[in-house]
């Protein structure tokens, strides 16, 4: 039997008639996504129920939860990933800036540079590393010629902390860089062409506790310009890297909020069991 | 409470209040003997006490280690976190109090060569009673994870101010009326604050508590108005 949304929310939306109320984002940090009433279906399955959540500007957010609870689903629609799967449904509205993601004048191609994502396994394109970077800034007509191409190609890699590893052999193939390599490779396609959110899905799944490290340490600086989304397993890593936390369990959201709150006092009990590792 | 995936893990979370909870029996005996041997003039019970401490400094070193282990081996968070941690600052609350007994002890050794007191051990029994009760009362809490007890006890220590100014004054008054006396009372002096400051550690306790159980700092200020004289 699916469970009721946490109550805070609903005594929330008691105040605020006529808008679904989300764990609010303390007073601060300006709002970049506003998310209200997302349900996902995977053809008669559901698979999110009434998502409703406020995600900060220049902060991470880490979603965590469960295998199957619905968090990278979500992450998935605020880039209109789940367009890509013929037989899901999304419905509710999600505001990136006031503007509706779903809106029919919206080009998901143009969304997707804007909403950057980062994939558990590195997924450098068969090219060299060069290419990888400039891919994207060159179909999206972001530089006029060969130098600005060349620029945003190196800014890009040394705000992916690459630079420095790769710049004697940028014309070689990006597949041959390490797992933890590939991955700020990856991360630097995605801030090629400028994106306002990077999504990151389980980024460091794959990498040794060093490369790990190293994604984690690029966060923390990217912070600083983007709006970062990260689904991870790894709770020590949400508490790691993350501002805020949000907690997903049989597609529902039970509980966002501080990270350094949700893991000294967490007010779910489904929490709490969560992520002390009570479930069951 | 709903059990941890890898029992072990829980196993040692438990094993870990038990040893506090075993520690503070101990502490809280040595507090009720500490007090015996000022009545009772008691100078073998005295020097049971003053052996005895080695054993509460070994405790607290003990669950020190095993709670940094624990924190190293399991990364506790939330309740866990809080319990571990809890766990600690107990037992090095409850190892001042064993000092504190301790000292007690020392001093009951000197008293006991002197005059005896009664009027004044009396009252200092009278307090040491109030004391040892709030230490009993605080295990309990801890041992039943009751947080309304817990608070019960914080709001009660304003009983052990309140006996310890009076017992002050009254030292005074014996210190002044007969000067033959003065060695004894500052001992005694010394004993009522030492009682006292177990007190304290009483209502340190119950906050620690309060915070494992509820996440929450107890915010309410209690009403205070003898900050005075020692």
């Amino acid at each position: 039997m699916p469970m009721n949304r946490d109550d805070s929310a609903s005594h929330e939306a008691a105040s605020a008639p006529g808008e679904q109320a989300a764990p609010a984002v303390p007073s601060g940090p300006s709002i970049k996504i506003r998310a209200r009433d997302i349900n996902v279906f995977y053809g008669e399955k559901q698979a999110l129920f009434d998502v409703a959540i406020d995600i900060a500007e220049k902060s991470v957010t880490s979603f965590i939860g469960p295998s199957g609870c619905g968090k990278s689903t979500f992450l998935r629609c605020m880039n209109r990933m789940n367009d890509t799967i013929p037989i899901c449904r999304v419905t509710g509205s999600i505001e990136m800036d006031g503007e509706d993601v779903n809106d029919k004048s919206i080009d998901p191609v143009v969304l997707r540079a804007r909403v950057g994502m980062v994939f558990q396994k590195p997924n450098p394109f068969p090219k060299s590393i060069y290419e990888n970077v400039a891919y994207g800034p060159r179909i999206h007509g972001l530089a006029t010629g060969k130098d600005e191409l060349d620029a945003i190609v190196e800014s890009s890699l040394r705000r992916a902390g690459l630079w420095d590893e790769v710049s004697d052999r940028l014309m070689q193939p990006g597949t041959g860089l390490s797992g933890g390599q590939q991955q700020r490779l990856v991360i630097a396609r995605a801030i090629a062409v400028g994106p306002e959110v990077i999504l990151m899905d389980e980024p460091c799944s794959a990498l040794d506790p060093i490369a790990t490290a190293k994604i984690e340490e690029l966060i923390d600086e990217l912070r600083e310009q983007f709006c970062i989304v990260i689904v991870t397993h790894s709770m020590a890593q949400a508490a790691r890297v993350s501002q805020r936390t949000a907690f997903f369990h049989m597609g529902r959201l039970v509980e966002s909020g501080a990270t350094d709150e949700m893991f000294t006092n967490p007010r779910d009990s489904r929490t709490q069991d969560y992520i002390t590792g009570r479930f069951g | 409470m709903t059990q941890h995936t890898v029992k072990a893990y829980g196993d040692e979370l438990n094993h870990l209040t038990a040893e506090v909870a075993r520690m503070g029996g101990l502490a809280e005996a040595q507090v009720v003997d500490s007090i015996s041997c000022i009545a009772r003039r008691d100078v073998n019970l005295a020097q049971n006490i003053i052996a005895h401490d080695d054993k509460l400094d070994q405790m607290q070193i003990d669950i020190e280690r095993k709670a940094i282990k624990l924190i190293a081996l399991r990364q506790p968070v939330a309740q866990d976190l809080r319990r571990t941690v809890a766990a600690m600052k107990i037992s090095s609350n409850l190892e001042r109090c064993g000092d504190l007994a301790k000292n007690i002890a020392k001093r009951a050794l000197v008293v006991s060569e002197a005059e005896p007191m009664t009027p004044l051990t009396r009252s200092i029994e009278r307090m040491g009673h109030l004391v040892t009760g709030r230490l009993k009362d605080v295990l309990d809490a801890y041992t039943s994870s009751n947080v309304n007890r817990a608070v019960g006890v914080w709001w009660r220590d304003e009983e052990v101010d309140e006996h310890y100014n009076s017992l002050f004054r009254e030292l005074l008054t014996y210190m002044m009326a007969d000067p033959r006396t003065i060695t004894s009372c500052a001992h005694l002096l010394f004993v009522a604050k030492n009682l006292e400051r177990i007190g304290d550690h009483a209502t340190n306790i119950a906050e620690i508590i309060h915070f494992e159980l509820t996440g929450e700092d107890m915010i309410t200020h209690r009403p205070k108005h003898s900050d005075i004289e020692a």
